[in-house]
């Protein structure tokens, strides 16, 4: 079944609307760090835009890591087959 | 006496292989129903002794903590029922009535040798929604699990007859690790529940069960072990760092894993860490907390797995390497499994964070600093994999040109009305609260936990953008990556082999010297005393008489001297 419909997404430029898109939700919350009362636990939470800049680090590290760890236990994919 | 609600399910299994056709299917939407119903009614108490070998077994006891189990549990096989509809194989109806209703019997067991029997009975039943995938690469698999599940539940029999012997009790309340008995039971459930090394037959099994058998598989093992786990050892506060190491290092390997339901068990493990550490923080909060996420957590995942086990059913793969658009084709299964990824990510509004937020601020209302920023870091890398990766690959990145029917009714119908209830209960989570063990004093709606959530969650998303965007982000790509499994499945036999090589020659030696040495026994024996030796050789009468007299002539010379 061959289906040529183009979809609003197939277009490169439409993706990187998508991703303008983001970026600009990113700032909207960031900004908005200074407009609401917090009930810190801890210190770090009083850090402005502190969860937005832990959750980037933290996946960046995250996502370089795991990378980092496919050198030393990737194998093929028939490994366990005998 | 009132009968325990399980055995709805184990009885009601029996005719399933005599009904044919529409009967059949209305009879397996009915069967979990009419247990949830008995459930429902079921007031709290103990309501079924029977007296075995001198103990007293409660085989039904209701209260606050079984209960919500078993509602979800009755619930859940309600949906798997659904979902399966369509595949109609009376072996795995049947095994998946028996596996849900054991487990929801091991919910209800007062005692720990009522425990035990249901424990061993959802090994012995789950094992076949995973051989009914009928490869041989599913039959290995399955015997991995069941040496696994089974050994659980031998360690359990002996941590139970270890603990009677030092208390004299089966009663299946608040244990702790306090005797060598309590801590195999410990273990037992923490193979169950996927500790940090006891954790990789869930990886390396629920993947190969049938499309609607790991559905099935994901709801109830890991759950049972979180529900028994919180039975008997909350507070324990070992717990709180296996959590914590459980929500952590999964995710790692979510990240890489090209097989989409594999991801998914990656997360199913990380999701049961959030769990433990409630227990393990132990305050009517944490515990409060691991309930509810145990709940929101099993109709999210089954979500989840639906949706890809409906890209399996379609397309025949659940590689991420090979798949992509599918959005096009499968549009109502692509809006299904993002509501799974916003609700095990805790989007505002989805069924996630109204649970999570309860473990989560426990762990913070105790100080416990680090714990807090791992599970905040764990949020984040759920969201990273489950939320953005498993939608991503499998229905947007790049076009692989796959163009598939969408899912059959049942599995569209089971999978909206998981999504319905993800949205349901995160939009609404007053009934939810009402159902759980301890009365609950939360607002998770405040507009800093809001607003906090979506930084942590958007700016994951940008993370992964950006690292799509700059080509940073590892390509999915066909492999296995080792884990805890290659000490069994490659090193141990590697051991075996190694040891063979070194000592066979050793052995063969020595054998050959014992051999050997046997054999010139016997022939120097032969020699001495067989029918060709001196002893045996015929001799003359003149001879004898000759030696006779020379015998005495000896003797008479010894008289006298």
């Amino acid at each position: 079944m061959r289906d040529e419909r183009k979809y609003w997404l197939d277009d490169r430029r439409n993706v990187t609307k998508v991703v303008w898109g983001l970026v600009a939700l990113c700032a909207l919350l960031f900004v908005a760090d200074a407009f609401y009362d917090k009930h810190p636990h801890f210190i770090a939470e009083t850090y402005f835009g502190f969860f937005g800049l832990f959750g980037f680090v933290v996946c960046v590290g995250l996502v370089l890591a795991a990378k980092a760890m496919r050198i030393v236990i990737k194998r093929g994919e028939d490994y366990y087959d005998d | 006496m009132t009968t325990n609600p399980a055995l709805i399910l184990i009885f009601g299994a029996l005719p399933i292989p005599l009904l044919q056709g529409r009967l059949r299917t209305a009879y397996l939407l009915a069967l979990p129903l009419v247990g949830l119903g008995y459930a429902f009614a079921l007031e709290p108490g103990l309501h079924w002794q029977v007296d075995f070998m001198g103990y007293g077994l409660e085989l039904l006891r209701v209260d606050r903590l079984s209960r919500v189990f078993s509602y979800i549990f009755f619930f859940a096989a309600f949906l798997g029922n659904l979902y399966a509809l369509n595949d109609n194989d009376p072996v795995q109806q049947v095994a998946a009535q028996v596996y849900a209703g054991s487990a929801i019997g091991a919910v209800f067991a007062g005692d720990l040798i009522t425990l035990f029997v249901f424990w061993e009975l959802t090994a012995v039943s789950s094992v076949f929604l995973i051989w009914a995938r009928g490869t041989e690469r599913a039959y290995r698999a399955g015997m991995r699990f069941l040496i696994i599940q089974v050994g659980s539940g031998v360690l359990l029999l002996a941590g139970l007859i270890l603990n009677v012997r030092d208390t004299g009790s089966i009663a299946f309340d608040l244990l702790g690790v306090t005797s060598p008995g309590t801590a195999l039971i410990f273990i037992a459930f923490g193979i169950k529940c996927a500790f940090p090394f006891l954790h990789n037959w869930l990886q390396d099994t629920y993947p190969e069960a049938t499309v609607s058998g790991t559905v099935i598989l994901s709801v109830f093992t890991t759950k049972l072990a979180v529900y028994a786990l919180a039975r008997g050892y909350a507070g324990t506060e070992m717990l709180i760092w296996i959590g914590a190491t459980m929500t952590a290092f999964p995710i790692f390997y979510a990240v890489i894993e090209n097989d989409l339901r594999r991801v998914l068990s990656y997360s199913l493990n990380n999701q049961l860490g959030f769990m433990v550490v409630g227990i393990g923080i132990g305050t009517e909060m944490s515990v409060n907390g691991t309930v509810a996420h145990a709940f929101t957590h099993i109709l999210y995942k089954a979500l989840l797995f639906m949706s890809m086990g409906a890209v399996l059913f379609r397309t025949g793969t659940i590689k991420g390497s090979e798949l992509g658009g599918l959005y096009k084709s499968m549009p109502l299964t692509a809006t299904f499994c993002i509501v799974g990824a916003a609700s095990i990510s805790a989007f505002p509004l989805f069924s996630g964070f109204i649970s999570k937020a309860l473990i989560i601020t426990a762990a913070a209302n105790e100080g416990y600093w680090l714990i807090w920023a791992v599970l905040l870091f764990a949020s984040a890398g759920v969201f990273h994999h489950s939320g953005i990766k498993i939608p991503f690959f499998a229905f947007f990145a790049h076009d692989s040109g796959k163009r598939v029917q969408e899912a059959p009714w049942n599995m569209l119908l089971a999978m909206g009305i998981a999504a319905a209830l993800c949205i349901g209960i995160g939009v609404w989570p007053g009934p939810l609260y009402a159902i759980l063990p301890f009365p609950v004093d939360f607002q998770p709606y405040t507009s800093a936990h809001v607003i906090n959530q979506l930084q942590l969650l958007f700016f994951s998303a940008l993370a992964f953008t950006w690292l799509m965007r700059t080509g940073l982000y590892p390509p999915e790509m066909r492999s296995t990556n080792l884990d805890s499994d290659v000490v069994y499945r490659k090193l141990l036999p590697w051991l075996v082999r190694r040891f063979l090589a070194v000592f066979g020659p050793v052995d063969r030696a020595a054998r050959r010297l014992a051999t050997e040495s046997v054999e010139r026994l016997i022939a120097v024996v032969f020699r001495r005393t067989g029918p060709k030796s001196v002893l045996a050789r015929t001799v003359a009468v003149g001879g004898m008489v000759l030696w006779v007299i020379v015998l005495l002539g000896v003797y008479l010379l010894l008289n006298f001297t």
